[in-house]
């Protein structure tokens, strides 16, 4: 009814909006106080031994308060019946922004990627003065990677993986095992000298960890995807927890929840990087820093990454990665059109896997340590919100909500500020994932389809034109 | 055009393309097909016929591979007319097709959808358009030829490198999708997402599309529906260019029944997923029983009728 009397009443001035918008926000109040009663009201402490409560009023207060006068405020902007509702679709900003520049923006985004490490150290006066953000920069990649490596599956192919980890772990414990391994070093060491498997471990083991990813991908996408949308979605969430638990519990194998520790460190390309008179610093002229490795393996992921871009790039632009597409649109017109959806799901699948595993053996290297606790559901959750929030299916996107989403998680780190509203014994910290999600949730309100939520094709005969958003499927399965 | 003069046969039993026999599809109690049998005469534009809801889809998606029919057998020819000892071999001995050098028997209850199109060489179009709507038509276009492109790109491998035999091959499909384009007057919105056109054309993209697959057997699921009379036309117009010029043979389901008598040469009538009539346009549309069906009279009425019309029930006598 409601409803109805804002939509027939003439928009400006006949409607009392103070009134209602003051009612709705005290109702929602009280629904807050309700709510948080019970759950922010009281805190269980242990007093002597033995379990008491305890009440905190204020936080209470504040919290419900923040509820009433946030209700109050939106109802009287952005939800007041008087105003014009915005009747914006097509384009965006963001996507004019993407048009406009166009061009520019891919070879702009790479020099800056390229020349980031010197940024980092000019701007900061130094080599080891930058380290904070040269891993910064490193965590970013990773992501980027993943993201771009998740979304052949999700964003071309239409089908949602929530266990993308299973993948990530498959490859840091490929590198990991191999490295560690006496049998392999013997024999090597046999061979080529004692230093040799643990100098060359890391490049010879980046392909096989992305095959073997590969291989894992298709044993786990076979009998998973003849389920479709939710069932498939479940599915991949339970194998991605499977293999944590596998790694978790078979000690003899994994070294149980301990994790492996003291795998060989990257090499560049055989040359250690130490302070000895064969390392890296020595061999260059250069006085030692560990800072070195770190610049290195930053370069190294920005490789994989771009090469992760490349492939898919092209992949798209083969009949392969039309498939993928026109399975994402349409499954069943794809049959009827002579394609076999089976092998063309696995092979998207299997490619994803492909740079998940990449991704992993780089994490194995650059860490140093590997244990389960590093491939949770939190991390294949984070790397499906930056493909969501990217854009499904865009490259740029993806960088970029990868950059904002793990710079933004970093950032939140630091939210020092937030003690002086709630005082000292506040730990702002804890709240990283409440803001986040809110954050999450107001992009997906404002931008429901991502970033950049235009698609590109890929082919044209006279002019290349993108489509737009609201044609592009999802995929159901 | 229907009748071959050698034997006075008509040309679906001299020359079928596709012989339909016994084909029953059974939804839990309902059985949407019962026993039914027909051939499609090569070369032929065979129109399907019925009341709503009287299985004609049905058995498209039993032919197309979508169903499993419950019973019956479906034998596609490649090339020539299959001999009885040829078909009764490959039925006996448990394949999906017998593929000789210049003709192949095929039978389509065999093999899954995908590959009903793929080597069968049956495509199809949907009742509701099934297009690709977030891709340009183009790229529709493009998908259609994936089995070809495949091949041509080495699995990708060839194509992840750019090598020559791929970048011809790619060339050698936009022109053969430039030629559908041009045939169903779409080049101008080559670059256009399929889901921005008007009804019409998605319906002539869809068409296009299935024709890049390079069928020998088109299947139609009601293209007309929809269609203003100009359009509809212009339909006509295509569907016999297609015939003439490519040799595909196309089995249509219709309601609208000018389409039907202006283009086909061999109309099959279904009704409660039985078949009531079967035979050329003239001799079904003066078919007691598909006036019968088609108007809503009772059965002891048609009987009056038929007594009167002194007429054969099934008055070409085709088919089982
Ligand atoms: N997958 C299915 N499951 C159960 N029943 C089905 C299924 N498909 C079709 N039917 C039933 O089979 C009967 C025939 O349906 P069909 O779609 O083949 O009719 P049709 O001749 O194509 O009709 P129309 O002219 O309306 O398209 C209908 O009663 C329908 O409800
Ligand atoms: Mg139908």
């Amino acid at each position: 009814m409601a409803v109805q009397t804002a939509e027939t009443a003439p928009p400006a001035a006949a409607n009392p909006v103070l009134g209602p918008a003051f009612k709705d926000a005290l109702i929602v109040g009280l629904i807050a106080l309700g709510l948080f009663g019970p759950l922010i009201g009281f805190e269980t402490v242990i007093i002597d031994g033995a379990l008491g409560l305890a009440y905190r009023p204020s936080l209470l207060a504040i919290m419900v308060g923040i509820i009433f006068f946030g209700r109050l405020l939106l109802n009287l902007t952005l939800w007041s019946p008087n105003r014009k509702p915005s009747t914006h679709t097509g384009p965006t900003l963001f996507d004019r922004a993407g048009t406009v520049m166009g061009p520019g923006v891919k070879p702009a985004l790479l020099a800056f990627a390229v020349l980031f490490p010197a940024i980092a150290i000019f701007s900061l006066g130094g080599l080891n003065e930058s380290r904070y953000l040269i891993d910064l920069g490193i965590l970013i990649l990773t992501y980027v990677m993943l993201g771009w490596g998740l979304n052949i599956v999700v964003g071309l192919a239409g089908l949602l993986d929530l266990g993308y980890v299973a993948f990530y772990a498959v490859g840091a414990y490929t590198y990991a095992l191999l490295a560690t391994s006496a049998p392999i070093n013997d024999f090597f060491a046999g061979l080529f000298g004692a230093t040799f498997w643990a100098n060359w471990a890391f490049w010879i083991c980046l392909p096989m960890a992305g095959i073997f990813a590969g291989v894992w991908g298709m044993i786990l996408g076979f009998p998973v995807l003849r389920l479709r949308g939710d069932y498939l979605a479940i599915v991949t969430l339970a194998f991605g927890e499977i293999i944590r638990l596998v790694l978790i519990n078979w000690v003899d194998f994994t070294n149980g929840g301990a994790g492996i520790a003291s795998i060989p460190r990257a090499t560049f390309f055989g040359i250690p990087f130490n302070a000895g008179p064969d390392g890296f610093a020595a061999l260059f002229g250069l006085p030692f820093s560990p800072m070195h490795r770190i610049i290195f393996l930053y370069f190294v992921i920005l490789a994989l990454a771009l090469l992760t871009a490349f492939v898919t790039v092209r992949l798209r632009r083969l009949p392969v990665g039309r498939a993928w597409e026109a399975l994402r649109e349409d499954e069943i017109a794809c049959r009827s059109l002579g394609i076999n959806t089976t092998t063309t799901k696995l092979s998207a699948f299997a490619t994803g896997a492909m740079f998940g595993g990449f991704a992993g053996c780089f994490f194995a290297v650059r860490a140093g340590f590997v244990s389960p606790e590093s491939f949770t559901f939190d991390v294949s959750a984070m790397i499906l919100a930056i493909v969501v929030l990217g854009g499904m299916g865009s490259q740029i996107g993806v960088a970029v909500a990868a950059a904002v989403m793990m710079g933004g998680m970093e950032m939140l780190r630091n939210l020092g500020f937030l003690k002086q509203v709630f005082g000292n014994d506040f730990d702002p910290s804890l709240y990283r994932m409440l803001i986040f999600g809110f954050a999450m949730v107001a992009i997906m309100v404002w931008k429901p389809r991502g970033l950049v939520s235009t698609r590109d094709p890929t082919i044209f005969l006279k002019e290349r034109k993108a489509v737009s958003g609201d044609l592009v499927k999802e995929g159901h399965g | 055009m229907a009748t071959s003069p050698a034997n006075g046969l008509p040309r679906w039993d001299a020359d079928p393309i596709l012989i339909v026999e016994h084909l029953f599809m059974r939804f839990g109690g309902l059985i949407a097909v019962n026993d039914l049998s027909f051939k499609v005469g090569r070369g032929d534009i065979t129109a399907l016929i019925g009341p709503n809801g009287a299985g004609k889809t049905t058995v498209f998606n039993c032919i197309t591979g979508f169903y499993k029919p419950s019973e019956g057998r479906l034998i596609l020819a490649h090339g020539r007319a299959p001999t009885p000892g040829e078909i009764a071999e490959v039925t006996r001995i448990g394949e999906r097709s017998l593929v000789g050098r210049n003709a192949g028997v095929f039978l389509l209850e065999r093999m899954p959808d995908y590959r009903v199109s793929g080597e069968a060489k049956v495509a199809r179009t949907f009742q509701n358009i099934r297009l690709f709507t977030g891709m340009t038509v183009l790229e529709n276009l493009m998908v259609a030829q994936h089995n070809a492109l495949m091949a041509a790109s080495g699995y990708s491998l060839k194509g992840l490198f750019g090598l020559p035999g791929w970048t011809k091959a790619q060339k050698a499909a936009t022109a053969k999708a430039e030629y559908w384009l041009d045939k169903v007057g779409l080049t101008d919105r080559a670059d256009d997402p399929a889901g921005d056109l008007p009804y019409g054309a998605q319906r002539r993209l869809e068409i296009a599309r299935a024709m890049c697959s390079e069928p020998i057997l088109l299947c139609l699921d009601e293209p007309a529906a929809g269609l203003n009379p100009r359009e509809s036309l212009e339909l006509n117009t295509l569907l016999r260019a297609i015939r003439a010029e490519h040799g595909t043979s196309i089995l249509l389901i219709e309601h609208d029944m000018s389409v039907v008598m202006e283009i086909s040469d061999h109309v099959v009538v279904l009704d409660y997923g039985t078949k009531i009539s079967d035979g050329t346009p003239q001799a079904v549309k003066n078919d007691p029983r598909v006036i019968a069906a088609y108007l809503g009279v009772d059965e002891d009425a048609v009987e009056e009728v038929e007594a009167e019309l002194q007429l054969d029930t099934n008055p070409t006598g085709a088919g089982a």
